[in-house]
């Protein structure tokens, strides 16, 4: 018998960006680098860079981030078709 | 800021590792991949994960891809605990000290089916730690009630509102003398880091539990997620605490409020989830005073454990 081995893969259920309905933006000019928005994102999808980096290839649009931002420095917009 | 007892304090300081991979399984705004990638964090690669039959199983992703980069053991709802005997007696065999198993089940899994399984293995002082992520119901289903729904709310399968109060798994934990149990919440992810870490440094049975909510189960906008979590600690819905060795403690904001800090009110925290938009007065009424009884339960607790004479 042969036993099913999954490997990791980013991406294993495709490219979620697709599935963004709002698109979060970032305003450099107001961030603090408090880190919040990396911690809570449930997509790992923003990465630390200087700034906070996000992935839109994988983001799904939930908002968290912008909702727990401290200085309103993520927005979100209606994602454009 | 790193504190003198190793303690993270502050969110900038935790590690970059990240071990729960982009393009996965789970809704909008999940609780549980924030969960699993600060407990992940903590835990390092040195883990082998062990998972029922849950939303995490799907959130993995499909054959032959896996979204988690670590090791994972997936085995039937009731079976986790059991798995994870197995790991734990195959580590030992093998000498691989370093290597924590590690169940990641929801509460459906722990509270309910798989309970009898896991009171075996913390009887038996299991070699593991035993997360319970809980989100209050059987989402991967459909939401349908579990042990854990608190009274009052709406699932699929108490439509009117739940008749009967939740159960606590913590404290029948408590009852088999492990040498650590600890609750946690999301929306403080030190606390939950520090927590998982210290786990991770004890040898035998360790218990965490960390409440989960769920947008669509609970019926609230994804966005809000932590803000909810937070929400539940402020108005004494969920309580934060440790016990290691038996000796209990409370923490953050719940030790706050047993030190005199005011509870929000929990309509603040209901009135956001559709789950409780039905409640009659006198439901709500039950539950504050359910709540506070809770709470003088707790403050007993506290002072028990903080009287000089102890
Ligand atoms: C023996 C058995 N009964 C029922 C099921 C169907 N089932 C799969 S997951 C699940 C609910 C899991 O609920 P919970 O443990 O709370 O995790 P969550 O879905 O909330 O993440 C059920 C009922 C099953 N897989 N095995
Ligand atoms: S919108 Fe959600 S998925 Fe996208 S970056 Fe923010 S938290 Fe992550
Ligand atoms: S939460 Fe806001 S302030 Fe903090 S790092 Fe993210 S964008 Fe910057
Ligand atoms: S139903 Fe809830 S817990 Fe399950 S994947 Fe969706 S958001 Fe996460």
């Amino acid at each position: 018998m042969k036993t099913a081995i999954s490997y990791p893969t980013v991406g294993a259920m495709g490219k979620t960006g697709t599935w963004r309905v709002f698109r979060p933006s970032l305003d450099r000019e107001k961030c603090i680098k408090c880190w919040r928005c990396w911690i809570f994102c449930p997509d790992s999808a923003i990465s630390r860079d200087e700034y906070p980096v996000i992935d839109y290839e994988y983001c799904k649009g939930c908002g968290v981030c912008a909702n727990e931002c401290p200085v309103n420095a993520i927005e979100m917009g209606r994602e454009e078709k | 800021m790193v504190s003198f007892r190793g303690e993270i304090v502050a969110i900038k300081d935790l590690p970059l590792d990240e071990y729960v991979l982009k393009g996965h399984a789970a809704c909008p705004g999940c609780p549980i991949t924030i969960a699993l990638r600060i407990a992940l964090k903590a835990l390092g690669k040195k883990t082998i994960l062990v998972i029922p039959a849950c939303c995490t199983a799907v959130i993995e992703a499909l054959y032959p891809k896996t979204a988690f980069n670590v090791p994972i053991l997936n085995i039937a709802f009731e079976a986790s605990a059991a798995g994870a005997s197995g790991v734990a007696s195959a580590l030992k065999m093998l000498q691989q000290k370093d290597i924590t198993p590690v169940v990641w089940a929801g509460d459906g899994g722990s509270y309910d089916i798989g309970l009898q399984a896991l009171s075996g293995a913390l009887e038996r002082g299991t070699n593991f730690i035993y997360v319970c992520y809980n989100n209050q119901m059987y989402s991967n289903t459909g939401i349908q009630r579990s042990g854990a729904t608190p009274y009052g709310a709406w699932t699929t399968t108490t439509w009117t509102g739940k008749k009967e109060r939740q159960k606590e798994l913590a404290e029948i934990v408590m009852a088999h003398h492990i040498p650590y149990i600890a609750t946690a919440t999301i929306a403080y992810p030190e606390d939950l880091f520090n927590k998982m870490k210290k786990a991770k440094e004890i040898k035998g049975s360790r218990y965490i539990e960390i409440l989960a909510p769920c947008p669509p189960g609970w019926r609230f906008d994804m966005s809000k997620t932590v803000e909810m979590s937070k929400l539940a600690v402020e108005t004494g819905a969920w309580v934060l605490y440790e016990v290691v060795n038996g000796k209990m403690e409370f923490n953050g904001y719940s030790k706050r409020i047993l030190e005199g800090k005011e509870r929000k009110p929990v309509e603040e925290w209901l009135k956001m989830q559709g789950r409780f938009r039905h409640l009659k007065e006198e439901e709500l009424a039950k539950i504050k005073e359910m709540l506070d009884e809770k709470w003088k339960e707790y403050k007993k607790l506290y002072s028990s454990e903080t009287s000089p004479d102890k």
